[in-house]
């Protein structure tokens, strides 16, 4: 062992005498990491007793995956990679990026007569190839659309990374009208459409924003004030359930109930920052986390008020300001006041405007924040508490309005949660979500609205997306559920971003103010915080 | 500015019977002294003396076990230092600090970290925030100034083509020129300067030298400035508080103090040839002696410590528990005073060899002189 480890032998070794050495390390830890795991497991049989599953097959399949993943890497990866940064003798060029090779004009026209052709058969699959590899037509056209739309985007790239905001914003505004057009011309009716539209304005559009939102109310506590908050959670219940009971209790409508939500929720913040002005990294850390349990307990146990466990039915909707409702049996129901076809699409696309709108607020009031002197005092406290208290800052109040605003945003998103949901309960805001939230603020760059919004897109909208590989159940058989998945991937997901871009999806921070030009700031000058 | 005002108003800061003990620990033992408005008064000593926490109590970040620090402002009103909080001796009592240990928001470009420093002139113009973001014009009036001022502090310190970058991309000397740049943004009627001259090179020594020189004349701010860079204190100080052992050994002019043989003997702070002149003077071998052992490592912090010193709350508490008391026979100059109250020795200069003196002085004299063995240091007990 020693000597094969030596530098001198290293040099010598041609990679595919390193692959193998490596793979067989790597099979080895696999074999040590998975025989308890994955080699057996436990499980009950007819006469309730418990009996010992013996899976060799499987650990046998995992390993090898592992090692032959491995030896790819180390034989061919490391070398191809180590080439891209190699200079053509004749040409004196590097090689041309991977990027550039993978995304091809031939490939693309492949890639969009593939999605044209599958489309267009997509009545007749079932028939034509039978369910099973219907399943896998129907994955190799969503992967062939992806190829497409990432080609699109790869040839406009500068243009994109230009106009940003600008685009991201348009594409959000105009997607549920694109998606019922969509779903209207392949369904043939314009009732089709809008009832197809549902899943995705529903499950993507809404489910997505309300996280974007959450976590940009996060973004605000954890990437500019740099105070570690894993109880966030508490401040959505707190929202969720002042519109809950308000809206039941009293029959106030949203629009009241949105702002009163935000400023209970913003006053909770200022309760909870108080006794924890004085607690710095973990200690705050613990605190918070210890707070969240403590408002989902209280909303368990005081039944009197919350209705424990069993939550709150009944939330009234949203009106559209009063002037039409959503309820089918109000005589100023939006498909009667417009005369139009009824619809439960209606309130879903609503909904989706009213939560874009509230995304696009949060983030108008972060920006403005961040260039006025508050929002500069929290990142100054971020970056060195002590100093702030030198140049005269209170940096009680600076960390009591970091919390307080950074509340009302989640009490927002709660208010708006409890109105979409219709019902809430303790179950909804569980630690889990905390750390969930707090996953797309550190994936997407702390401090960066732009990054957290694309780690949301891709952290929720990804395990939405394993909902639809409904035809891994061929692969894997019928047992197979996707979705349970779906906290291991994201866990994958963190460890690889991580590796990847340790900073996050944007690293770097803009500057608020500038003299000559606006230069970004490299992550490595910036702090996380201690507190 | 007010020279010829010769009333109490004079100083600017009065210190009296300040003391600061850390559990056992008299980091600060009835220390009085004054700074006078419009002059730089230089706060110097041997490692350890405790011109540091005279610093943190001043400011407001240690409350002093004793004393009375009274802060005259301009306009005549009057603050009592170890009353008010923290963050209110910035704001409202006028005193900016910077930090042994360079402290700037290193992500944050130079001119935000000189904006930062105009946040509570900022927070009311924007009406606490509420008014600023509906985009109310006075705010943004005053935003404008702020960057002028900013501006205007970045050319001083020669530093206005690096505006856009990141603080914590300049080097070391550009990083404390910015520190003081961004202390004066405060508008502080006091700077206090912790060893501003640390780690510079003789370049970027004079540059400092200038900017103080500059803030003196042009500002009316007066300074306290610790430094060990005798070359730095000699040229640019009106008055010299020298600490030793948390207290007072010397006050006056610099001229004074450098020739004070108790300053000699507690901090090898002058030009090798004046020591020899002086030890000629005073003519005590037994100084000699003891000097010429040089500067004990074992003893006292290693002189890269101050610079990496972790926060000033981080070294709070590590004397807990355990009761260090600093014998008075410990100090120097206390030996000094007692052999020049003893009978006066002849001297002996061809015995003195000052030329022999280790070079280990030569980095201004970073290190003290420490006792060696406790005999050594119970040998001049009894003294004052
Ligand atoms: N927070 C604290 N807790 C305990 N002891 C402290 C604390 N702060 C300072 N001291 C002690 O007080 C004494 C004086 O320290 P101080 O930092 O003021 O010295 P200094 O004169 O600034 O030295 P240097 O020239 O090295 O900066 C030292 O013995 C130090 O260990
Ligand atoms: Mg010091």
């Amino acid at each position: 062992m020693a000597v094969t480890t030596s530098p001198e032998r290293d040099i010598v070794a041609t990679p595919m005498q390193r692959a193998t050495r490596e793979a067989l390390y790597a099979g080895a830890i696999a074999l040590g990491l998975f025989v308890l795991f994955i080699g057996l497991r436990t499980d009950q049989n007819i006469s309730n007793e418990l009996i010992l599953v013996q899976r060799w097959w499987l650990l046998a399949v995992v390993v090898v995956l592992t090692m032959a993943g491995r030896f790819l890497y180390v034989a061919y990866g490391q070398p191809f990679l180590a080439n891209q940064k190699i200079v053509d003798v004749a040409t004196g060029l590097l090689p041309q990026s991977m990027a550039a090779r993978f995304f091809r004009l031939p490939y693309f026209i492949a890639a969009v007569v593939t999605v044209a052709v599958l489309v267009f058969l997509a009545g007749s699959l079932d028939g034509l190839l039978g369910p099973g590899l219907a399943g896998y037509a129907r994955f190799l056209r969503a992967l062939a659309t992806i190829y497409a739309l990432a080609s699109v985007m790869f040839y406009f790239r500068t243009f994109i990374h230009a106009h940003f905001s600008a685009l991201g914003i348009t594409a959000l505004a105009l997607y549920p009208i694109i998606v019922v057009l969509v779903l209207a011309v392949y369904g043939g009716s314009v009732a089709a459409g809008f009832q197809g539209s549902l899943k995705w304005v529903d499950n993507y559009g809404i489910q997505i924003l309300i996280y974007v939102m959450l976590a940009w109310g996060l973004n605000i506590v954890v990437g500019l004030a740099g105070l570690l908050d894993l109880g966030y959670v508490a401040f959505y219940a707190v929202g969720a359930y002042a519109y809950a009971l308000l809206g039941t209790q009293y029959g106030l409508s949203f629009w009241i109930l949105l702002p009163a939500a935000g400023a209970m929720a913003a006053f909770w913040g200022v309760l909870l920052g108080f006794p924890v002005l004085r607690l710095r990294g973990d200690y705050l850390a613990i605190v918070t986390l210890a707070f969240g349990e403590i408002i989902r307990l209280v909303l368990i146990n005081w039944r009197e008020v919350t209705n424990g466990s069993a939550g709150i039915s009944g939330i009234p909707k949203v009106t559209f300001f009063g002037l039409m409702s959503f309820n089918v049996s109000d005589p100023n129901y939006i498909a009667k006041v417009l005369d139009i076809a009824t619809s439960s699409a209606y309130y879903k696309i609503f909904l989706y405007y009213l939560i874009l709108g509230l995304c696009l607020l949060t983030a108008f009031v972060t920006i403005r924040l961040r260039r006025m002197p508050v929002g500069r005092a929290w990142e100054a406290l971020r970056e060195d508490e002590i100093a702030c208290r030198s140049l005269g800052i209170n940096t009680t109040t600076t960390k009591l309005t970091a919390f307080a605003t950074g509340a009302m945003f989640g009490g927002f998103a709660g208010s708006f949660f409890a109105a979409r949901q219709g019902f809430v309960s303790p179950e909804s805001f569980i630690f889990l979500e905390s750390a969930i939230i707090l996953a797309i603020v550190v994936l997407g760059g702390m401090g960066s609205l732009v990054g957290i919004a694309v780690a949301a897109m891709v952290m929720i909208g990804g395990t939405e997306v394993l909902r639809e590989l409904d035809f891994l159940k061929q692969v894997f058989g019928p047992d197979f559920t996707p979705e349970l998945y779906r906290m291991l991937l994201f866990g994958m997901a963190m460890v690889i971003v991580m590796l990847w871009k340790p900073r996050g999806f944007v690293g770097s921070r803009e500057p608020t103010a500038f003299l000559k030009e606006r230069r970004a700031v490299s992550g490595s000058f910036t702090k996380e915080g201690h507190g | 500015m007010s020279d010829a005002n010769p009333s109490v108003n004079d100083a600017i800061l009065q210190v009296e019977h300040l003391s600061m003990k850390f559990g056992g620990l008299v980091a600060i033992g009835d220390l009085s002294f004054q700074a006078r408005r419009g002059e730089i008064t230089a706060l110097i000593g041997p490692n350890g003396a405790g011109k540091t926490t005279v610093f943190n109590c001043i400011t407001g970040f240690y409350k002093p076990s004793e004393g009375m620090l009274t802060l005259n402002r301009r306009d005549g009103s009057s603050y009592l230092l170890e009353r008010l909080p923290n963050h209110e001796i910035p704001a409202r009592a006028k005193v900016a600090r910077t930090f042994q240990n360079i402290r700037l928001f290193s992500g944050m470009t130079l001119l935000e970290n000189l904006l930062v420093a105009q946040h509570n002139k900022l927070m009311k113009a924007s009406g606490y925030t509420v008014l600023g973001l509906f985009g109310f014009s006075g705010y943004r009036t005053a935003s404008a100034e702020s960057i002028d001022l900013a501006r205007h502090w970045l050319e001083k310190a020669d530093l206005v083509d690096r505006a856009d970058d990141p603080a914590g991309d300049l080097p070391y000397g550009a990083q404390r020129r910015l520190e003081i740049a961004r202390a004066m943004c405060t508008g502080p009627e006091l700077l206090c300067l912790d060893e501003p001259a640390a780690g510079l090179n003789p370049k970027e020594s004079m540059a400092l030298n200038a900017l103080l020189m500059d803030i003196k004349d042009n500002t009316g701010t007066s300074i306290l400035l610790i430094e060990h860079d005798m070359a730095v204190v000699m040229q640019i100080s009106d008055h010299v508080v020298v600490l030793e052992y948390g207290r007072k050994i010397s006050d006056g002019s610099p001229h004074a103090v450098r020739t004070d043989p108790r300053v000699i003997a507690a901090y090898l702070g002058v030009e090798d040839e004046d020591v020899e002149t002086v030890l000629i003077e005073v003519g005590d071998e037994d100084v000699i002696e003891q000097l010429d052992t040089g500067p004990d490592s074992t003893h006292g912090p290693d002189s890269s410590s101050s610079y990496f010193a972790g926060p000033v709350i981080d070294t709070v508490g590590h004397s807990e528990g355990e009761r260090v008391t600093v014998s008075k026979g410990a100090s120097k100059a206390g030996q000094v005073d007692a052999r020049s109250g003893a009978a006066a020795r002849p001297a002996s200069p061809a015995e003195a060899k000052p030329t022999e003196k280790p070079s280990a002085t030569k980095p201004a004299a970073k290190a003290p002189a420490k006792p060696k063995t406790p005999g050594d240091s119970n040998r001049g007990g009894g003294n004052e």
